[in-house]
C-alpha cells in the first residue's frame, strides 16, 4: 500500500489483524441496524425525491419556453441545473447502486433505471459499482483515480505531458458526462489496437453510447429549443427562443458536470486519503476491504441541502462502506462510523466543500510537476493475515 | 390511414425524445398513476369489513384492465413497509359492474404479511398494483343442471364471485360451507339471505362446535352428491380428502378445485437450486452462495463484485427461499403469487428448494 502524500508513518501500523476483523464486525453491526429499519420511510423518500425532481424539471422547462425573456431564461436555467443535479446525484447514482432494489418496484430498480447522463446506466454500473467500488483507490485497478489521464500519486512516473493536467482536469470537469462515457468504454485502451477496435463487444458498447448521446443531444439541443420557437414567434424572435433554450440546456449540463466532478473529486482526492497497491488486495478479507474503504474516502461537511445536492456523496466514507444502503441513511450512521474511526485511531477525512475542492485541486497542480524530493519507499501494507488464511 | 399512422408514430417519437431517458408515462405517473398504459394499478375506492378477520376492498382498476370471469383470481401488489409484495386474491364481486370496479376479499392468514397489512392499513385512496385476472376455477358456459359448492374459510371468496355473477342462471345450488363459528362466516348475512329466499340451499358447518367436515359425512348432507358438478375451495387437506373421495366414486371429472397457497416456506439450511432455463439442478449448501454453487456445476452466470455491491449477479427467483449470507435476511418467492424477486446470487444461499428463472 502506498500513500498519496508520502507520509512517514503507516496509518494502520497500530492495528492487528484481529483489530481489523473487529472493525469489520462493528461495521456489519451498523449495517444491520439500518437494515432493521429500512422500509417505508426510504421508499417514501425516494418517491418524493423523484416526484419533486420531475416537477422541477417540467416546471423549469415550461419557464424556458419563454427563454426569449431574460428573467425566464435565468430562472429556467437555474431550475433545470438543479433538476439535473438531483436527477444524477440523489436519484440516479443511488438507484443505480441498488439502494432501492429492496422495494421490488420495477420502476425504481438498478436493473431498469436510466439516467439523464451521456454514459448509459448499464456501462456506468460496470465501471463504477463493479470496479471502482470493489477496487477503491487501488492504483492500476481503480480507474477513477485520475481517470487514466492524470498523475495522482507521487510514485507514478512523471512525464512532461503531466504539466497539462490541471487543464485536462478542468476540461474533463466541464464535459464530465462525456468523460465518464469515454471512461466506461475504456476508450483509450480500446482504440489503441486494431484488434481491440474491432472487438464486437466493444463495437456494441460504442453503439449503445452513441445512441444514448444522440438522444440526449437531440432532447436538450433540438427538441426542447424547438418547443420554445412558437413563443419566440409571438415575441418576434424565434431564433432567439431556439438558441436561448439551447444555451440554457448547455449551461445546465455544464453546471451539473462541474458540480458532480467537484463532488467526486472531494470523495477520493483530498489530502489525507490513501491509495493502495495492486498486490495489497489479493486475498483481502471483509475487514480489510472495509478498512480500505475507510482510508480511501473523504467526506464533505455541510448542511442537509448540501447532502441532498451531492446525492449524499458528501458522506463518501459511509457510501463506500455501505454502497447498497439508502443514501439518505448515511447522515444517521455517520456519527457511529466516525466514533469507530476514533476508537481505532484512524483519520476520518472531512471538511467543508470549498476546502476539500481546493485540496483536491492542489494535488492536481502539485503532481503536474515532478516530485521535489525522491520518494522514499515506505512499507504501508496491511499487516499479514493469520497464517491459516494466508495460505488460501 | 397509413399516413396518419406514420404521423402519429413520428409525433410519439418526438414526445419520447422530449422525455428521454425516461418514458412519457413516467411523467404522467406523477399526476395520474391510473392512466399509465404499461403499469396496471388500481385505487382502493372503499374498504368494508366483513368479519373480524376479513375485509373487502373495492378497487377501481386503471388503464389496461380486463374484466374477470367469475371464480378467477387477481394478483395484487401491495407495498408493505416499502417492499412490494404480490399475492393472489379471488375476485368476490359480480362480473360486469356498471362502474367498472371489482372487489377482492382478503382473509387474515396466520403470519400473513400482506393480509394483515391490508386488514389494518387498507384505506380509501390507496394505490395497489395489479395483474390481469387469471385462473380456470370457473363455471362452464353451459351451466350445469345441479351444482354443489364445498368451501371452507376464505375458500368462499371465489364461490361468492360465482354466485353473485351467475346465480340467476343456476337452478339447483347447494353450498356447504365450513367456518369456525357463525360469526366467522365471510359473507354470512348475504349467504343466509340467499338461502332464505330459496335461491340456494346453504349448509353451514361451524367447526368450532361441530368438528371438521369429512367427505364421508357429505353424502348425508347432500345425497345426490355425485350427480352434481362440484366446485371446492379451501385448505389443502380438505381438498385432498374431497379429491380422494370423488376419485373413489369414479367422479373425478365432476370435481373442480382451487388451491390457495398452503405451504408456508420455512428457512432451512441449503437446498436444491434449479436453473429453469438451462435445466441444471444443483445441491447448494447453506454456507455457499448460489453463484458459487451454480458456477461449480457449470451454469453460466453473470457476476461482478461477488460481494453484494454491484447487483450484476441478480436473477429472478420464481419459487423458493434464500438467506443473505451477510446479514441473514430471508427472501421468499411463491409461484402462486407470481412474485419474482431479483436475488443477488453472490451473497444468497439456498435456505430451501429454489427455482431460478435462468
Ligand atoms: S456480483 Fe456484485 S452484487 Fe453479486
Amino acid at each position: 500500500m502506498t500513500t498519496l502524500q508520502r507520509k512517514e508513518v503507516n496509518p494502520i501500523a497500530h492495528l492487528s489483524p484481529e483489530d481489523i476483523e473487529q472493525i469489520g464486525r462493528e461495521l456489519d453491526a451498523i449495517r444491520d441496524e439500518v437494515l432493521a429499519v429500512r422500509g417505508e420511510k426510504d421508499a417514501k423518500y425516494i418517491r418524493r425525491m423523484i416526484a419533486v425532481q420531475r416537477r422541477l424539471e417540467v416546471g423549469s422547462r415550461a419557464v424556458l419556453l419563454f427563454s426569449v425573456l431574460p428573467p425566464a431564461w435565468i430562472l429556467g436555467t437555474i431550475g433545470l441545473s438543479i433538476a439535473k443535479i438531483l436527477e444524477n446525484m440523489e436519484i440516479g447514482h443511488n438507484i443505480l447502486h441498488g439502494q432501492y432494489d429492496f422495494m421490488r418496484d420495477p420502476k425504481i430498480h438498478s436493473t431498469t433505471w436510466e439516467w439523464d447522463f451521456a454514459a448509459p446506466a448499464e456501462q456506468w454500473k460496470h465501471s463504477h459499482n463493479e470496479l471502482h467500488h470493489k477496487y477503491t483507490n487501488v492504483v492500476g485497478r481503480d480507474n477513477d483515480l485520475g481517470y487514466g489521464i492524470m498523475r495522482v500519486d507521487e510514485q507514478q512516473k512523471w512525464a512532461p505531458a503531466h504539466l497539462g493536467q490541471p487543464l485536462y482536469n478542468f476540461i474533463n470537469a466541464c464535459l464530465f458526462e462525456y468523460g465518464i462515457a469515454a471512461y466506461d468504454l475504456e476508450l483509450g485502451r480500446n482504440l489503441a489496437s486494431k484488434r481491440r477496435r474491432n472487438n464486437p463487444d466493444f463495437r456494441a458498447r460504442l453503439r449503445q453510447v452513441g445512441r444514448k448521446i444522440r438522444n440526449q443531444v437531440l432532447k436538450d439541443y433540438v427538441a426542447h429549443p424547438a418547443l420554445s420557437v412558437p413563443v419566440g414567434l409571438a415575441f418576434g424572435n424565434p431564433f432567439g427562443a431556439f438558441f436561448g433554450t439551447m444555451a440554457a440546456n448547455a449551461v445546465a449540463n455544464v453546471v451539473r458536470n462541474l458540480w458532480s466532478h467537484s463532488v467526486i473529486m472531494c470523495g477520493h482526492f483530498p489530502k489525507g486519503v490513501e491509495t493502495f497497491e495492486r498486490t495489497s488486495i489479493t486475498g483481502e478479507t471483509r475487514g480489510e476491504w472495509y478498512l480500505r474503504q475507510m482510508l480511501g474516502s473523504a467526506n464533505i461537511s455541510g448542511s442537509k441541502l448540501m447532502h441532498i445536492m451531492t446525492g449524499n456523496l458528501s458522506h463518501q466514507i459511509e457510501h463506500h462502506l455501505f454502497p447498497d444502503l439508502p443514501a439518505s441513511r448515511y447522515a444517521e450512521i455517520a456519527p457511529k462510523v466516525r466514533a469507530l474511526f476514533e476508537k481505532y485511531e484512524l483519520k476520518y477525512v472531512t471538511g467543508p466543500f470549498v476546502v476539500q475542492v481546493a485540496s483536491a485541486w492542489a494535488k492536481v497542480f502539485r503532481l503536474a510537476l515532478p516530485n521535489r524530493k525522491p520518494t522514499r519507499a515506505i512499507d504501508h501494507t496491511i499487516p499479514p493475515r493469520h497464517p491459516a488464511e494466508a495460505t488460501v | 390511414m397509413a399516413v396518419t399512422q406514420k404521423l402519429r408514430d413520428g409525433a410519439w417519437r418526438v414526445v419520447e425524445l422530449i422525455t428521454t431517458p425516461v418514458v412519457p408515462a413516467d411523467y404522467l405517473d406523477v399526476i395520474a398513476p391510473l392512466r399509465n398504459p404499461t403499469v396496471l394499478r388500481a385505487r382502493v375506492d372503499a374498504v368494508r369489513s366483513e368479519t373480524a378477520k376479513a375485509v373487502t376492498l373495492v378497487l377501481r382498476p386503471g388503464r389496461g384492465w380486463q374484466p374477470h370471469k367469475p371464480g378467477q383470481y387477481v394478483r395484487v401488489g401491495v407495498d408493505v413497509d416499502g417492499v412490494r409484495l404480490w399475492r393472489a386474491y379471488s375476485v368476490s364481486s359480480a362480473t360486469g359492474r356498471a362502474d367498472g370496479r371489482f372487489t377482492i376479499t382478503v382473509n387474515a392468514v396466520e403470519n400473513g404479511v400482506v393480509s394483515s397489512y391490508l386488514l389494518n392499513n387498507a384505506r380509501k385512496g390507496m394505490l395497489v398494483h395489479l395483474d390481469l385476472p387469471d385462473g380456470d376455477f370457473q363455471l362452464p358456459e353451459k351451466r350445469p343442471a345441479k351444482t354443489l359448492f364445498v368451501t371452507a374459510g376464505s375458500g368462499i371468496t371465489p364461490v361468492m364471485g360465482m354466485l353473485r355473477s351467475a346465480l340467476h342462471e343456476l337452478s339447483d345450488v347447494v353450498v356447504v360451507h365450513s367456518a369456525r363459528t357463525a360469526e366467522a362466516v365471510v359473507f354470512g348475512a348475504e349467504l343466509r339471505e340467499l338461502a332464505a329466499q330459496g335461491r340456494i340451499r346453504l349448509i353451514e358447518r361451524h367447526t368450532g362446535t361441530d368438528g371438521r367436515l369429512k367427505p364421508a359425512g357429505l353424502a348425508d348432507l347432500v345425497p345426490d352428491l355425485f350427480e352434481r358438478e362440484t366446485w371446492a375451495c379451501g385448505p389443502g387437506d380438505l381438498l385432498d380428502d374431497l379429491q380422494e373421495h370423488w376419485a373413489d366414486a369414479g367422479a373425478t371429472e365432476r370435481l373442480h378445485v382451487e388451491r390457495f397457497r398452503t405451504v408456508v416456506l420455512v428457512a432451512g439450511d441449503g437446498g436444491t437450486v434449479t436453473f429453469e432455463k438451462s435445466g441444471l439442478v444443483v445441491e447448494s449448501a447453506g454456507g455457499t452462495s448460489i453463484l458459487d454453487a451454480g458456477e461449480a456445476a457449470g451454469q453460466l452466470m453473470k457476476s461482478g463484485c461477488r460481494m453484494g455491491i454491484c447487483y450484476k449477479c441478480v436473477l429472478p427467483m420464481r419459487e423458493g427461499i434464500v438467506r443473505d449470507l451477510r446479514d441473514g435476511t430471508i427472501t421468499t418467492a411463491s409461484e402462486v403469487d407470481g412474485d419474482k424477486p431479483l436475488i443477488q446470487t453472490c451473497i444468497s444461499a439456498a435456505a430451501g428448494p429454489c427455482r431460478l428463472d435462468a
